[in-house]
């Protein structure tokens, strides 16, 4: 059964650019129906259009350069803060967790020592 | 509209900066923004639609980018890298914004049936064309423009565009699909409509 143009029309934008492979039946209709090369040719200039637009730049609204730059100031600094602050916690926290330590040590060693003094008592 | 200086700032020294910067030079990214900001600001412009929410994505994108310069490993080009995060944050900010539309289409003048790119002389079609191709952009749906924009416009894979906008790449490939045949009907058919119109 032949394609109908309708169906050519809705593979059209998939194909149009030769990224997707093409079904021979497809490539059969468009070589022999002027509507369907007519609508390929648009999507081809759409397409060439849309590769132009590439190349054509917008101007930037004043002052975006700089608050994009200060922005990323503030956030350096906020970071430097957030580090620094992280550093001292974390140097707090190691003094604390040490002087724990340390005591659990001392506690466990004189229970230890208790022990042995009893047990050899007995 | 203006030229960029992006592309003549030669690659080799923008590869030195991006290497500086990788190293935590700040200096060298902000020289790599000052050259890269307008080619951004554009892509920002045509995903969003609206200037004020384009400022917004720049400047996150950037302060995106110098927060993961160093995971930047260079087999890629800085530009792409670049239009990869401009697309995730801009498409991170309309999960968030509703556009404003302002352009319409009845403005749209009669279509352009020259071979535009091939002919150097036919510069003011070029310029219609593409206002009309801008206007019509702005008329599509958020996520079926950010895909046309992205691999038509920008050249980006189905791949990384899939990974920035957070689908999968069949999911990509319908909604080019869908925006290309959008961007058809909205240029071809409206146009129709004007000319009968008149």
């Amino acid at each position: 059964m032949p394609m109908q143009c309708e169906e050519i029309a809705d593979l059209l934008p998939e194909v149009v650019d030769s990224s997707e492979p093409v079904a021979l039946p497809v490539q059969r209709h468009v070589e022999s129906c002027l509507r369907c090369q007519a609508e390929l040719a648009r999507y081809r200039r759409m397409l060439r259009g849309l590769q132009l637009l590439r190349t054509q730049y917008l101007e930037p609204t004043p002052g975006l350069l700089a608050a994009t730059l200060a922005n990323i100031t503030a956030a350096s600094e906020r970071r430097a803060v957030t580090s620094a602050l992280t550093k001292r916690r974390l140097a707090y926290a190691g003094a604390v967790a040490g002087a724990v330590a340390a005591a659990g040590t001392t506690t466990v060693a004189v229970i230890l020592a208790r022990a042995k003094r009893r047990a050899i008592a007995v | 509209m203006m030229a960029s200086d992006f592309g003549a700032s030669g690659p080799t020294e923008l590869t030195d900066l991006v290497a500086a910067a990788r190293e935590g030079d700040r200096g060298a990214f902000d020289e790599i923004v000052r050259r890269t900001y307008v080619d951004t600001y554009t892509l920002a412009v045509r995903l969003t639609a609206t200037e004020e929410d384009a400022r917004d994505v720049v400047q996150e994108a950037y302060l995106r980018a110098w927060k993961g310069i160093r995971r930047f490993r260079g087999d890629a080009q800085f530009s792409t890298w670049m239009y990869r995060i401009t697309a995730n944050t801009a498409a991170t900010l309309s999960g968030k914004r509703r556009r404003q539309r302002t352009v319409h289409l009845d403005e749209i003048a009669d279509p352009v049936e020259t071979e535009v790119a091939l002919h150097p002389e036919l510069a003011t079609e070029n310029t219609e064309l593409m206002a009309r191709l801008s206007a019509a952009l702005d008329e599509l749906p958020a996520r079926l423009r950010a895909l046309v924009v992205l691999k038509d416009v920008y050249g980006l894979s189905h791949e990384d565009i899939a990974q920035e906008l957070g689908i999968s790449v069949t999911a990509a490939k319908v909604r080019l699909h869908r925006g290309r045949k959008r961007l058809r009907d909205h240029l071809y058919e409206e146009v129709g409509r004007h000319a009968d119109a008149v």
